[in-house]
């Protein structure tokens, strides 16, 4: 937690951290959801957020994907403050960002193909041969290679994900969010989308915010880890901190999981180690 | 402690009432903001990188449109037909059926074709906008298009919107001359006034105005049952079954606002 450098702009390029929350104060109605939340993301990092079930995770995320308006406090995305922008310069902003929805959200009314193409379509002036050839790259990075042509309906669940994921990525994002990757998913597919995270990370370069439920997941996957607890920040640091954490509440989340993990155990070392069947590119 | 409970249920009802009377003009307030932004998007949106798509347009105008025509001709043969009967029974009491085509030709074309064509598109393409814009409220769909820095209203709304404005007087047009010529066989059938005789009648009697009349009515219901849809289906809560109250919520609002509106246009018009 304490090697975070301060905040500040660097001279380079690319703002070192390319999201700076200060004091993130935010309300549904009356009621406030994120109670004065500071915290940054770095540069080519995977930050996973952490939670029990209504800590405001994909609140937050909802924020940091610019979707939401804050009650107080400051935001940074790419180095510039949201609040400052207008509508024109928020659309720019939003093509630097990709998310993957919880439940895929594609449109049902286009084919796989067509939806990864959309933000082409909507954003570039390329000709339709060369979006295609896009679409149809991205569409093998997640291993859908062949499938543009079908419905979104036709798709298994970890499918669907995947063809998100592809569409969050079409416009090479430097920031993909991802609200609960695994969420619904049986544990070997929900490790294929880890590894697709990863491999995302590491290929494409960029920098990941996900949410989860899954300790095992976001211990795979993550540089550093952020827990929330009712709208406010709990811990932030690496997976190591965490574990050697002695905060109760902490302690309570890793060993409720942990508990539930015991049928289970052999893949969770294994996951944890990094044993997992490498990802396979087509 | 009895006085303090029907207070309370007093209170309850006001409460409530105020609660649904704030809804309800935040709803009216919410359809009027779609049809601003819809000009706006169509005016500005090429300024804004987001221009709205002739391609998005034209496949809602077949949806709206094309796919229509079968049951839209079904429905005005059979008012032609319908006008045609009872006036010419109504008439026979004076013995001056011979002049039921004053009746036939005002009623169509100011009337029944723009009612009868609202009504259809109301509940074939209303609820279908209100069940699409909510079932893509529901999977995140929206929340998508805004990361992908899409505007929801320029994608979903204006295309839908236009090719409503588009379609349902060029519908209306279609039912003025469908519900007339099947009213004419009938005519020719009954009074056994020749076809010609009968297009001759009708073409003298009917105005320019007429006929401005039910396509600029026409013109309003698209408006109406574009926003009507929208704002439904944009205020779904709750999974699937939200969707379908708001489907059945959009038919029913927009068909009323229909027959509301043509009954005040009738009455300022005629003024
Ligand atoms: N659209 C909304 N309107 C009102 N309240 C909301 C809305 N969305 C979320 N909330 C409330 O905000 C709080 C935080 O919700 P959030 O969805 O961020 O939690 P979460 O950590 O993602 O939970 P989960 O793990 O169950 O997904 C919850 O108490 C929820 O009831
Ligand atoms: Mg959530």
């Amino acid at each position: 937690m304490s090697e975070t450098p301060e905040p500040q702009e660097t001279e380079t390029s690319a703002p070192r951290n390319v999201i700076e929350v200060r004091d993130l104060v935010t309300h549904y109605g009356d009621r406030m959801i994120l109670k004065g939340i500071s915290m940054d993301v770095h540069a080519d990092e995977i930050m996973v957020i952490m939670g029990g079930s209504g800590s405001g995770k994909s609140t937050l995320l909802r924020h940091l994907m610019a979707l939401e308006h804050h009650t107080s406090g400051t935001m940074r995305i790419l180095g510039q403050d949201i609040d400052e922008l207008n509508n024109v310069e928020l659309v720019d902003l939003r093509q630097k960002l990709g998310v993957a929805f919880q439940g895929g959200a594609l449109f049902s009314s286009m084919t796989v193909g067509e939806n990864v193409m959309l933000p082409l379509f909507e954003h570039t002036k390329l000709d339709r041969k060369t979006m295609e050839i896009m679409t149809r790259m991205k569409l093998q990075v997640v291993e859908l290679g062949g499938f543009e042509n079908l419905m979104p309906s036709e798709l298994s669940g970890g499918m669907i994900k995947r063809a998100a994921f592809a569409r969050a990525i079409v416009m090479d994002p430097k920031i993909l969010f991802c609200d609960e990757p695994s969420a619904g998913l049986d544990p070997v597919v929900a490790s294929q989308l880890d590894d697709l995270i990863l491999l995302l990370r590491d290929a494409l370069g960029m920098t990941v915010v996900v949410v989860t439920h899954e300790l095992d997941s976001a211990f795979k996957i993550a540089d550093r880890i952020t827990v929330l607890d009712r709208g406010e920040i709990l811990f932030i640091g690496t997976p190591d901190e965490l574990r050697a954490s002695d905060n109760q509440r902490i302690q309570n989340l890793l060993n409720r999981v942990a508990e539930d993990d015991t049928m289970d155990a052999e893949t969770y070392l294994n996951r944890l180690t990094g044993d997992e069947p490498a990802y396979r590119p087509l | 402690m009895q006085e303090a409970e029907t207070k309370n249920g007093f209170v309850n009802f006001t409460e409530k009432v105020g609660r649904l009377t704030v809804a309800g003009v935040e709803e009216i307030g919410m359809g009027a903001m779609m049809v601003v932004e819809t000009f706006y998007w169509l005016i500005f949106g090429r300024r804004e990188k987001q221009a709205v798509r002739l391609g998005a347009i034209a496949e809602q105008c077949v949806a709206v449109g094309i796919q229509a025509i079968p049951i839209i001709a079904l429905l005005a043969a059979t008012i032609g037909m319908m006008l045609a009967i009872q006036g010419i029974h109504t008439l026979r009491i004076f013995g001056a059926e011979s002049r039921v085509t004053v009746g036939i030709s005002f009623s169509v074309v100011r009337e029944f074709a723009p009612l009868i064509t609202g009504i259809v598109i109301a509940g074939r393409s209303g609820s279908a906008l209100a069940a699409r814009i909510g079932t893509m409220k529901i999977n995140q769909e929206v929340d998508a298009l805004y990361v992908m820095g899409i505007n929801p209203v320029r994608f979903l709304v204006v295309p839908a919107m236009v090719a409503m404005m588009i379609m349902l007087p060029a519908l209306t047009l279609f039912s003025d001359f469908v519900g007339l010529f099947f009213a004419g066989v009938y005519v020719n059938l009954d009074l056994g006034i020749s076809l010609a005789a009968y297009a001759d009648e009708t073409i003298e009697l009917l105005s320019v105005d007429d006929l401005m009349h039910g396509l600029g009515k026409s013109a309003i219901f698209a408006v109406l049952i574009a926003v009507i849809g929208v704002v439904n289906g944009a205020s779904v809560q709750g999974g699937a079954e939200g969707v379908g109250k708001a489907t059945t919520r959009a038919v029913v609002q927009s068909i009323s606002a229909i027959i509301v509106t043509d009954m005040l246009f009738a009455f300022v018009v005629t003024r």
